[in-house]
């Protein structure tokens, strides 16, 4: 690991005037040391954020706020999370193991750095570690990666869970920085990766995120995460599926869609939302809708199953929510 | 990697038990360690004292950090670079916590920090200035062994016993957090730890076996 500077601060203004100056935020650490130690994030300032007052987790009406220090266990075992918003805490269990939930923030979970073996090996091209070099999973072992949103530079995955939940539910999150506060929706936090795979997110310089809020709405009870995996847990999502309805006896009224393992972000997918709008709750309205996520799909040399898992996985996942009670 | 064990801070103890403080007579460990001197110092990472390519700091400044360890206050200058594994290993001496993956990926360096278990590797010893850490060397009282130790003696719930510490000390936080109530649910909460050997079957058992009992 390379040398570099430490500093813990203890006001959100030293924590954004250390970051506007080059320091790197760390808070659960989970993935900026693993690629620290394996030098591919080479930051020489760090800045502890650990002690702002930021892991908070509340009810605000029928919002869940989630502080964005909280860590990933905290968020999902807290009762208002539970009550609220059941779908976060689906999708926070199913993600890393105890271990890391124990550590990792939820801030951190949306910009952890993407899993694509290449991105770890200094020797390999790789456009999103160094740019130019191109991108040794296009025609290399690419059976993990993305089949939506992808470029001929970049098809690395998300790789968070939590984050397929947020974008279903239409989250927002607000962040602060040298240049004040601004809220926005959580699914534009994370850019395509067009021909700037480097660029991952829409944060600007030395800003911070304070908070996440989930929207109440009437599908949020009637919501499930399902992942599906080489392993029984403690693995990444080959496909995951967050789906949220709201039903009117048999009809659905609403549906929320959004998907992980497939995107080179979590992608909320409109058209089958829309498609089942209307709606009766049975096998065949949601294969119709599902195979709409298929639109746009690019597959690579080892991933072709992902276009069968898809939307088999959507509509095992609405199959859930649908006997949600 | 970080430091090489030999220009690793040497720790300054402050026992308040005195009864973990770790055995200052030559050990296999020692031994080994002098007979690999040479070799690892002529394979020191050269990087530790080049510069960072950017103008970077040339030397990592230290730190003064002060643990509660097994119940022991310790304190002594880190490394910013330092993962508590390692400062648990290198500089306290504590090798019970065993370094797997160094990646966070595999539990064999699981401690229970602040109450909560976390993979040691994965987290910097200068983050955690004040804190509690339990390893696996605080779990025994003088001979008598912590239920969970001893139920995977009775269990079998290890072969090569690589993984064991860590596979026990997140064992114990499993059966705290209430997430041992049946196999399936122990298979899930304890899936962070991963046993080359195989020897689940035994793992599940013997968590269950000390859950029931405490």
């Amino acid at each position: 690991m390379l040398p570099f500077s430490f500093e813990k601060v203890r006001t959100e203004q030293d924590a954004i005037r250390a970051a506007a100056a080059g320091a790197r935020y760390i808070a659960g650490g989970t993935t900026l040391i693993d690629l620290m130690r394996d030098e591919v994030e080479r930051p020489e300032r760090l800045v502890d954020i650990n002690a702002l007052p930021m892991a908070d987790i509340r009810a605000d009406g029928a919002d869940l706020v989630i502080g964005a220090l909280a860590r990933m266990s905290d968020v999902a075992a807290h009762p208002e999370t539970k009550r609220l918003q059941p779908l976060i805490a689906e999708s926070l269990i199913e993600g890393a193991s105890p271990q890391l939930r124990n550590m990792a923030s939820m801030g951190g979970n949306l910009l952890q750095r993407v899993r694509c073996p290449y991105f770890r090996m200094l020797d390999a091209a790789c456009n999103k570690r160094a740019p130019g070099s191109g991108c040794s999973a296009i025609d290399g072992l690419n059976a993990g990666h993305a089949i939506l949103g992808t470029s001929d530079h970049c098809v690395a995955t998300h790789p968070s869970d939590v984050a397929v939940a947020l974008v279903a539910l239409g989250a927002t999150m607000r962040v602060r920085g040298p240049s004040g506060e601004r809220t926005f929706p959580v699914e534009e936090l994370f850019r395509l990766p067009g021909d700037t795979p480097h660029l991952e997110h829409t944060l600007r310089p030395g800003e911070l995120i304070v908070e996440i809020r989930v929207p109440g709405g009437p599908y949020a009870r009637q919501a499930r995460y399902l992942k599906v995996r080489d392993r029984a847990s403690y693995e990444f999502a080959l496909v995951s599926a967050a789906v949220a309805l709201e039903m009117e006896g048999n009809t659905i009224r609403q549906a929320r869609v959004a998907v992980g393992g497939v995107g080179t972000r979590p992608w909320r997918l409109r058209a089958v939302e829309e498609a089942l709008r209307g709606k009766a709750k049975d096998r065949n309205a949601f294969e119709t809708a599902a195979h709409l996520a298929l639109e746009g799909t690019r597959p690579l040399s080892h991933n072709h199953y992902k276009v069968e898992l898809l939307p088999r996985t959507i509509v095992r996942a609405l199959e859930m929510a649908g006997d949600t009670a | 990697m970080t430091k090489s064990n030999h220009d690793a801070p040497s720790g300054e103890e402050r026992s308040l038990s005195g009864d973990d403080a770790p055995q200052r007579g030559p050990s296999r460990r020692s031994i080994l360690q002098m007979a690999g001197g040479a070799a690892s110092l002529a394979a020191a990472p050269a990087a530790i004292a080049q510069p960072a390519p950017s103008g970077g700091p040339a030397t990592a400044p230290t730190a003064r950090v002060r643990l509660v360890v097994n119940g022991s206050e310790r304190e002594f200058e880190v490394d910013p670079r330092q993962s508590v594994l390692d400062v648990l290993r290198e500089t306290l001496d504590l090798t019970g916590t065993k370094k797997g993956c160094n990646q966070g990926a595999c539990g064999a360096c699981t401690v229970i920090i602040n109450g909560r278990r976390v993979t040691s590797c994965l987290t910097l010893a200068v983050m955690h200035d004040g804190a509690e850490i339990t390893t696996i060397e605080g779990l025994a009282r003088g001979d008598e062994l912590h239920p969970l130790q001893a139920a995977f003696i009775e269990h079998d719930g290890f072969q090569c016993g690589f993984c064991t510490p860590g596979q026990i000390m997140s064992g114990v936080a499993c059966i705290a957090e209430g997430h041992a109530t049946s196999p399936d649910e122990i298979q899930f909460w304890m899936s962070g730890n991963i046993c080359r050997c195989a020897a689940y079957p035994g793992i599940v058992a013997a968590v269950a076996d000390a859950a029931g009992r405490t």
